[in-house]
């Protein structure tokens, strides 16, 4: 039943996908439908509604909507089914015959892969909701329904299917559709070079990882006997060559999860693509990835050594350090976002380097406890990233602007949005009573868990990186605030963010209530998702985290109460009081109600947008402090003017802030590759004689090895 | 019981906050030859600005409306969670050290938020400013705090502190670290000279005053009580972690009488501490305010690198 639940989520996003390619076909359809209408002919009711809905003008959207609701219904599905393994905590294996006739397709559908079902299928039943009103902007003649719509449901399947297989061999099936689909995605606006530019790197970084996971793939298999993953796991390697392996996967899992420094497609393509695909590609995808490697890790290859951990651990620190130091210096939103999600992948990476640290060292509980934290941190990341994602696409729907410099003002105009957007603002930030909080008070637990190690080295360095995850939280906060201020609040700075509205099609509301919604829920009753990650624990590690039951369900105490415990509820109980009795006391007297005035303006004359912060300026101290962290290219040029050429009429100022990563390691390889085709180049002389004795040394080379 | 207690706790923090930033300015006066105002003159300016009516800026949203409340309770959430007068309360277990870091972070993001939602170029400065120190002062603060609690292996507030009581006056590396860091990121994260000075409304150097400079009558009054709990928590902090010797270990009514006493007369000594300093010390340089939270950043490392080196080695 339950694995029924999850074919049809794939088949259904599979039909959504093929239906959208109906857009076309009304004609057929109409021929189709008057045939049909024939031979029924009775219920005259029946065929009204047929050929209603085949009109030329309601037709578009009818199907824009149904191909929605086919995967929304999907993602339902897929909700479903991961709760059902959750809970259950049941294994399930199948075959199914497709591909080459003597490598059937392995399936297993276990907690870990529920989890992630789970996460797929929130974040697709909220993007479906979404996705009508948002569609409804573009032009049919430039950016076909079909195409967005067929390569929507094929990425949505390629990322269960990935959940769902069992062997190397539908694994790198599945993955290439999910990445191949994304790239005509990002791609799906190619009228701009820059989109194209953006859609090309993200395919040829996707297909060097890909190769890197097969390479990795390839080392196991051939300690092995078949390419299943039982089979995997009973490979017996040796420590290096197992290594080697995992360097492989994480170098492929790595780079579409978007690590520091292979994450430099990321920021390029999320952008680009429609908004709701790029929240499902942040909130959902790097979360695949991450799926990948934990399976890969923990799973397949078995014995993890706590050298990986460590390499995973300073990965992650640097990511998340750097990913939130680029994205506060970012304008556009989404690039900003983008970054911020390299930061939490690599807040994840680093929790799950902890838990193999403390798995090799012989603490199975506390690795429990810190691969909780990273599964709980990675589900809290596809909420709010999502949420946000989709709130940046009601934005840039409203006001055709994604340059934060750009708006303000936006709360008075969309309080709705304003609000969701908020919840996902806080929730980034790790503030208690939301759900990213929660993760980040495990991921300090478990840091803070450094004593029991025996290895000085170790014990130090993970206080240092729960420094660093410290640093950058405070960071998150400080950039979510510019982010949230600068688009909300204040006076608008353009024409388009005075015009804005309110968006009048619901859905674009209702998805991203729904997701704030779980932020705040999953932050007060962390109990819940506790116990849902517990199986996955369970299945993979074989240990459960702690939580001490004594305490009672109220309470998180991941590992003693006496250590440490939190109680979400309590903690909203006494805020709202706290709230509530200062509100009440100082709003009782009506005559003392809230006068409005002019702002203050220190008797200048009228306050004008340009007078307030932007973003260069809210940022300015830290880009002076951290100075080290980016490329800066500031340039201020003055105009003068007057007799003596001494009086300013105008000033330019300038300001580029560049990745580190293109000059120190993109382009060395760039120039090195050129460098190489060059003198592969002087082998190809155009000349046919030259090329038939290449083909019989090369003939003559092969006998020889044969022989 | 304990919970009454707690509430009793909760209570009187909120009520005794102004007296201890009247007995600091009290002892400053002192310090610097001024005439001293009263000791309750606190508590004067925050009734007089209740009864006042707010004036709003036409361009405020609900939010800079909202905010004075959240902030405050915010902070008093978190001063609910720190042992006053006594330890073993239940709500040092609702909420650990890292979720009262939180609870700051809270009020700190709708204070940064309410200081943007005018959009005057104050606001912005004062938001701007305030977020990139305190995101460096946060860190600092929970290395300081991981200090005591990988040393007393929880970060429950009263448990550290009825460890610290158990194992007697010892002195260890780690815990002054930690207290060096620990004051200065109190000075920086209560806007004390020399990181900001809250009597001065100068636009080269405020940070604090600069976010708050449009709230006026009850909101102001709110934002004034809880800049003056927050005060009150970094003192009670230090005091009662490193110098915890008189808080109550049983509900009795003597012996949280004798805590009571204990932490008025250690906070009383803090405070001339911070005024002799505040008289001493000069301003600082509004970008010489990152080397200040980096050396707390260091000393906090160093506390916490000496514990695991020196004092859990095995």
């Amino acid at each position: 039943m339950t694995l029924i639940l999850a074919y049809s989520a794939v088949l259904l996003s599979l039909a959504s996908g093929l239906l959208s390619l109906m857009t076309n076909q009304r004609h057929t359809l109409l021929e189709l439908a008057s045939g049909g209408v024939k031979q029924i002919r009775r219920d005259e009711n029946c065929q009204g509604v047929i050929f209603d809905q085949l009109d030329e003008h309601r037709f578009p959207v009818f199907l824009r909507q149904t191909v929605f609701i086919l995967l929304g219904v999907s993602g339902i599905c897929a909700i479903l089914a991961g709760l059902a393994v959750l809970i259950s905590r049941e294994v399930f294996t199948d075959q199914i015959g497709l591909g080459l006739p003597w490598l059937p397709w392995h399936v297993r559908f276990d907690s870990l892969s529920g989890l992630f079902f789970v996460i797929i299928g929130i974040a697709v039943g909220a993007v479906s909701l979404y996705g009508p009103g948002y569609v409804q902007g573009y032009q049919e003649s430039r950016n076909p329904f079909a195409v967005l719509g067929l390569f929507t449901g094929l990425f949505v399947a390629g990322m269960l299917l990935v959940l769902l297989a069992d062997d190397a061999f539908m694994f790198m099936i599945a993955w290439e559709l999910m990445s191949v689909a994304s790239y005509f995605l990002v791609a799906f606006q190619h009228e701009n070079p820059a989109n194209r530019r953006a859609a090309f790197l993200y395919l040829l970084m996707a297909e060097v990882g890909a190769l890197a996971i097969i390479l990795a793939f390839g080392v196991l298999a051939s300690f092995a006997d078949g390419l299943t993953f039982d089979a995997l796991r009973e490979a017996k390697l040796s420590t290096v060559w197992a290594s080697i392996a995992f360097v492989l996967a994480l170098l492929g899992f790595g780079m579409k999860a978007g690590i520091v420094p292979i994450h430099v497609w990321l920021p390029e393509a999320h952008p680009v693509a429609p908004s709701h695909i790029s929240a499902l590609m942040s909130g959902v995808m790097l979360k695949v990835a991450l799926y990948g490697l934990i399976r890969f890790c923990f799973d397949v290859l078995g014995a993890v050594q706590w050298q990986w951990g460590v390499v995973l651990l300073v990965l992650g620190t640097v990511s998340a350090l750097g990913g939130i130091l680029y994205a506060m210096m970012q304008t556009n939103l989404k690039r900003l976002l983008a970054y911020s999600s390299v930061e939490n992948i690599g807040i994840i990476f680093m929790v799950l380097g902890l838990a193999m640290i403390f798995l090799d060292n012989g603490q199975p509980q506390l690795a429990a406890l810190a691969f909780l934290a990273a599964l709980f941190h990675a589900f809290n990341h596809a909420l709010f990233k999502n949420l946000l994602f989709l709130g940046a696409g009601i934005i840039h729907h409203q006001t055709h602007e994604l340059n934060i410099d750009m708006m303000g003002g936006l709360i008075k105009k969309m309080p709705q949005t304003a609000l969701l957007f908020l919840i996902g603002c806080m929730s980034i930030s790790s503030l208690p009573l939301f759900n990213g909080f929660v993760s980040e008070w495990l991921a300090f637990q478990t840091a803070l868990q450094a004593d029991v190690l025996d290895n000085g080295v170790l014990r130090s360095l993970i206080p240092v990186s729960a420094a660093a995850l410290a640093l950058t939280a405070a960071l998150a906060a400080a950039c979510f605030v510019k982010v949230f201020g600068l688009v909300f609040l204040g006076l608008p700075r353009s024409h388009h963010a005075e015009k804005a509205q309110e968006v009048k099609y619901k859905g674009m509301l209702i998805g991203p209530a729904i997701l704030a919604g779980l932020c705040f829920l999953i932050g007060v009753f962390p109990g819940v998702m506790i116990h849902l990650l517990n199986s996955v624990a369970d299945s993979v590690l074989g240990q459960t985290m702690p939580n001490d039951s004594a305490a009672g369900w109220l309470w998180l105490a991941p590992v003693s109460a006496k250590q440490a415990s939190y109680a979400p509820l309590l903690v909203l109980v006494g805020a709202l009081i706290a709230g509530c009795v200062t509100f009440w006391y100082l709003r009782r007297d009506p005559a003392k109600a809230i006068r409005t005035a002019d702002t203050w303006d220190c008797g200048f004359g009228a306050l004008t947008s340009r007078m307030q912060y932007s973003s260069s300026a809210f940022t300015m101290p830290l880009r002076r402090i951290f100075a080290k962290a980016w490329l800066i290219d500031e340039r201020i040029d003055k105009d003068m003017q007057g007799a003596l050429n001494q009086d300013v009429a105008a000033v330019h100022y300038q300001l580029h802030i560049q990745d580190h990563t293109w000059p120190r390691l993109y382009q060395p390889i760039e120039s090195a590759v050129n460098a190489l085709a060059k003198q592969v180049g002087r082998i190809q002389t155009g000349n046919i004689r030259t090329y038939l004795g290449y083909s019989f040394a090369t003939l003559l080379l092969m006998l020889w090895v044969v022989s | 019981m304990s919970w009454l207690i707690a509430i009793l706790q909760a209570v009187l923090f909120v009520t005794l906050a102004p007296l201890l930033a009247g007995w600091l300015k009290w002892c400053k006066c002192h310090l610097q030859n001024r005439k001293a105002p009263s000791l309750l003159q606190p508590y004067r300016d925050l009734i007089k600005l209740t009864h006042k009516q707010p004036v709003v800026s036409e361009q405020a949203s609900w939010l800079f409306i909202k905010a004075p409340y959240i902030v405050c309770s915010a902070i008093v959430l978190a001063a609910s969670v720190v042992p006053l007068i006594a330890v073993n309360l239940p709500t040092s277990a609702t909420a650990d050290v890292i979720v009262m870091v939180g609870f700051f972070a809270f009020a700190r993001f709708f204070l940064a938020l309410a200081g943007l939602d005018i959009g005057t170029a104050f606001g912005g400065m004062g938001s701007s400013r305030e977020m990139t120190f305190s995101s460096l002062a946060e860190p600092a603060m929970l290395m300081a705090v991981f200090t005591l609690s990988m040393s007393a292996s929880t970060t429950n507030l009263s448990v550290v502190i009825a460890y610290v009581l158990d194992q007697g006056l010892v002195l260890r590396p780690s815990f002054v670290f930690a207290l060096l860091a620990l004051l200065l990121v109190a000075v920086a994260e209560t806007g004390r000279i020399p990181v900001d000075n809250p009597s001065t409304h100068l636009e080269l150097t405020m940070i604090h005053e600069a976010m708050i400079l449009e709230y006026s009558g009850r909101h102001l009054a709110l934002i004034e009580w809880a800049s003056e709990l927050k005060l009150m928590l970094y003192g009670v902090l230090i005091a009662n972690i490193f110098f915890p010797w008189g808080i109550a270990e049983t509900f009795s009514a003597q012996a949280l009488a004798y805590g009571l006493l204990a932490i008025i007369s250690k906070l009383a000594v803090l405070a001339v501490v911070l005024a002799i300093s505040e008289t001493l010390v000069a301003k600082m340089r509004l970008f010489r305010v990152q080397e200040y939270l980096g050396f707390a950043y260091l000393l906090g490392l160093l506390g916490l690198l000496s514990h695991i080196i020196l004092e859990a080695a095995r």
